[in-house]
C-alpha cells in the first residue's frame, strides 16, 4: 500500500500557520503575524537554509522559505500540462513549449501561467464580487458572479493572450525578468460578459480615459496592504466587443493559476493588461497609475534606443497592441527525416488588433521565402493556422523559419527587433532545426 | 556542509511527519548528476541551483526569503544592473536595507551570473533529435 506522503507545500496549503509549527517550532506575533517569539525557530529554519534570516523580524507568517520550495517535492502545478516549463516557481511562471501549442483552440492545460504575486490564498466564489468605481463612474456597482452571469448577455470569443516579454530571453544585453523563449502565448476560447455592458450599466463620465483593474493576489512579500499588478486599458480598448470579463476557458472555470474565478481579457494586447482575480474595476479620468503601470513595466522607449542606453521614465510609453508573430507548432525541433520525404509544417499566427495577411517560410536562413496557406481567425483577435508542405534539395542541417506579414504590411524580423530596457515586443521569426538524412 | 545540514534538516522534518523518506532518498542520489548551467567549474546547491561560494548563505537568507531563487539564475546582468534590481526591490517590493550584506550580494551576483556576449541571434542550441517518419 502507498504510504501517503504530505510535502512542506501541502502542509502550508492546509494550514500555513500552524505548518509554521509543526515545521520550525515557530510562533509568530498575532497582530502582525511576523517575526518569530521564539529564538529557537529562527535556528532551526536557518539551519534548513543554510544561514541566518537576516530581518527574521520582518519575515511574513506562513511563508514557506523559496529555497525550501523547490527542493522537498517535485514541482506540479494542478490542472497544467507536465510538459510546461517553470521558469520561476515563486511567484509561478510557466511557459509552453511551441510543440505543445499545435491545437487551434488552446486547451487550458496547455495555457502559460505568469503570476506577479500568490494567487489567493482562500477563495470563496459565492461571496465573490465585482465593483466598478472610480472618477469617471457614474453610480458605483457591485455585481456577484451570479448577478453578472444572469444580468447580462455572455459572449464567447477566441483571443490571443501573449505576455509582453514573451521572447525576452533573446534580448543583448540581457533584460531582467522571468526568461520567457517562445511560449507564453495561447489562444483559448473565452467565455464571459462584455466588458462594456458592464461599464455602461453603472455608466461612463465623458471625462473617463482609462479603466484600472484590481485583483485578490497577494504580493511576494505577504504584506495584506501591497498592491501586486494593476494595469489596464484605455477607453476604446475597454469598449470594444471583444473585450471580455470572462469566466471560463473552452467552456470550464478558469484554472486558479490563471484567475478563478473571474478575469479580465483584452485580446491582442499585453497579456497583463488582463486582470486575474479581478474583483474591481475603476473608470479613471487619467491613465490608470497602479503597480507595474510606470517606470520601465510593460512601457518601452518612446523613440529607438541603442542596445544596453539607460532611458529616462518619461521617454518611456506604455505598450499597447503587440506585433505581428508566428509559431511552427509541427514538427517540434529537431526533426530527423529521409532525404525526399516530404515534410509538413503547422502553426499559428497573430497580430495584436490586426489580422495577419501573409505566411511565408524559408528553409534557407531568409534568402529565399515560400508561401504557406493562411486561414482565417475564428473571430477578430484569434490566432490564424498556417500550413506548407516542403522538400529539401539534399542532406543536411535546415533550420525552418516562419514569418507573418500584418494587415498594414509589417513582417516579424529575422533577427531579435529593437532592444528595450525590460525585453519587450521581441516578434522575431520562430526557428526550428531539422536534418535532413 | 549546506548539503549536510539540509539532509539533517529533512530527516528531522521526516521525523516529525514520518512522511517523506523517499524524498530524502532521491535527494541523496541525485547529488552526483547535478547538471552545472553556469560554469564548469562552479558546484550548485541543489535545493536552490545557486553556485555554491561563501556568500551563498547571505544571498539565500535575503532573496529567496520571497522570490525563488529561478529569478537569480535565469537572469545575467552587470553589478550596476543587479544594483538596480535591489533598488527596485526596496522602492516597490517591500525588499529591507541589507546593510553591510548589499556589497557581499552584488559581489556575488556580479561574479557568477554575469552577461555573455550572444550578438543579435543565438544559433540553435541544445537541439534534441528524433526520427520523424
Amino acid at each position: 500500500m502507498m504510504k501517503k506522503k504530505k510535502g512542506i507545500h501541502a502542509l502550508y496549503a492546509e494550514d500555513p500557520i500552524e505548518a509554521d509549527r509543526r515545521l520550525w517550532g515557530r510562533v509568530s506575533h498575532a497582530e502582525s503575524r511576523r517575526g518569530f517569539l521564539k529564538r529557537s525557530a529562527i535556528a532551526t529554519m536557518g539551519m534548513a537554509l543554510g544561514g541566518n534570516i537576516v530581518f527574521a523580524h520582518h519575515m511574513p507568517a506562513g511563508l514557506i522559505p523559496a529555497s525550501l520550495a523547490h527542493s522537498i517535492q517535485p514541482f506540479e502545478i494542478p490542472g497544467k500540462d507536465p510538459g510546461l516549463v517553470v521558469l520561476n516557481d515563486r511567484p509561478l511562471n510557466v511557459e509552453t513549449p511551441a510543440h505543445l501549442l499545435d491545437e487551434p483552440i488552446t486547451p487550458a492545460d496547455k495555457l502559460f501561467i505568469r503570476n506577479n504575486g500568490l494567487p489567493p490564498a482562500s477563495l470563496n466564489v459565492d461571496q465573490w464580487t465585482l465593483s466598478i468605481d472610480g472618477e469617471s463612474v457614474q453610480k458605483p456597482k457591485t455585481y456577484t458572479l451570479a448577478e453578472l452571469k444572469s444580468r447580462f448577455k455572455s459572449y464567447t470569443y477566441q483571443l490571443t493572450l501573449e505576455c509582453g516579454g514573451n521572447g525576452r530571453s533573446e534580448f543583448n544585453p540581457p533584460a531582467q525578468g522571468n526568461q520567457w523563449t517562445v511560449g507564453a502565448v495561447g489562444c483559448p476560447a473565452w467565455t464571459g460578459v462584455r466588458l462594456k455592458d458592464v461599464l455602461q450599466d453603472a455608466g461612463i463620465r465623458p471625462d473617463a480615459v482609462y479603466i484600472g483593474y484590481y485583483g485578490k493576489d497577494v504580493h511576494l512579500s505577504g504584506d495584506p496592504e501591497k498592491v501586486v499588478i494593476s494595469r489596464g486599458v484605455p477607453m476604446a480598448k475597454a469598449l470594444e466587443e471583444e473585450s471580455l470579463i470572462a469566466w471560463a476557458i473552452n467552456g470550464e472555470d478558469l484554472p486558479l493559476m490563471n484567475g478563478y474565478p473571474l478575469r479580465l481579457v483584452f485580446g491582442g494586447w499585453p497579456a497583463s493588461t488582463s486582470g486575474k482575480w479581478l474583483y474591481k474595476i475603476s473608470i479613471r479620468n487619467k491613465v490608470h497609475d497602479g503597480p507595474k503601470m510606470e517606470g520601465d513595466s510593460y512601457r518601452v522607449p518612446c523613440e529607438p534606443v541603442a542596445p544596453g542606453t539607460q532611458v529616462p521614465d518619461e521617454n518611456m510609453c506604455i505598450i499597447e497592441s503587440m506585433p505581428v508573430k508566428s509559431l511552427i507548432t509541427y514538427p517540434r525541433s529537431g526533426a530527423r527525416l529521409s532525404q525526399g520525404k516530404k515534410l509538413d509544417i503547422r502553426g499559428h499566427a497573430w497580430a495584436g488588433d490586426l489580422a495577419v495577411k501573409d505566411m511565408h517560410y524559408s528553409i534557407d536562413f531568409g534568402i529565399t521565402w515560400q508561401p504557406c496557406t493562411l486561414e482565417k481567425p475564428a473571430n477578430r483577435l484569434a490566432w490564424q493556422q498556417w500550413k506548407a508542405q516542403l522538400t529539401f534539395p539534399r542532406k543536411g542541417y535546415y533550420e525552418v523559419w516562419a514569418k507573418a506579414t500584418d494587415s498594414e504590411g509589417k513582417a516579424q524580423p529575422m533577427i531579435v527587433p529593437g532592444w528595450n530596457p525590460k525585453g519587450y515586443l521581441n516578434n522575431a521569426c520562430h526557428r526550428i532545426a531539422v536534418m535532413v538524412v | 556542509m549546506f548539503v549536510k545540514n539540509c539532509i539533517h534538516f529533512i530527516t528531522t522534518v521526516c521525523l516529525t511527519l514520518s512522511a517523506c523518506h523517499s524524498q530524502h532518498d532521491t535527494q541523496e542520489s541525485k547529488e552526483d548528476s547535478i547538471q552545472t548551467t553556469v560554469s564548469a567549474s562552479d558546484s550548485i546547491d541543489q535545493a536552490t541551483g545557486l553556485v555554491i561560494d561563501e556568500a551563498l548563505p547571505i544571498v539565500k537568507g535575503n532573496c529567496t526569503a520571497c522570490h525563488s531563487a529561478q529569478l537569480i539564475t535565469q537572469n545575467r546582468a552587470t553589478r550596476e544592473g543587479w544594483k538596480s534590481m535591489i533598488v527596485w526591490m526596496q522602492q516597490t517590493q517591500n525588499l529591507w536595507d541589507l546593510g553591510n550584506n548589499e556589497d557581499i550580494i552584488l559581489d556575488y551576483l556580479a561574479k557568477h551570473y554575469a552577461p555573455e556576449q550572444v550578438g543579435r541571434r543565438k544559433n540553435l542550441e541544445d537541439i534534441e533529435w528524433y526520427d520523424l517518419h
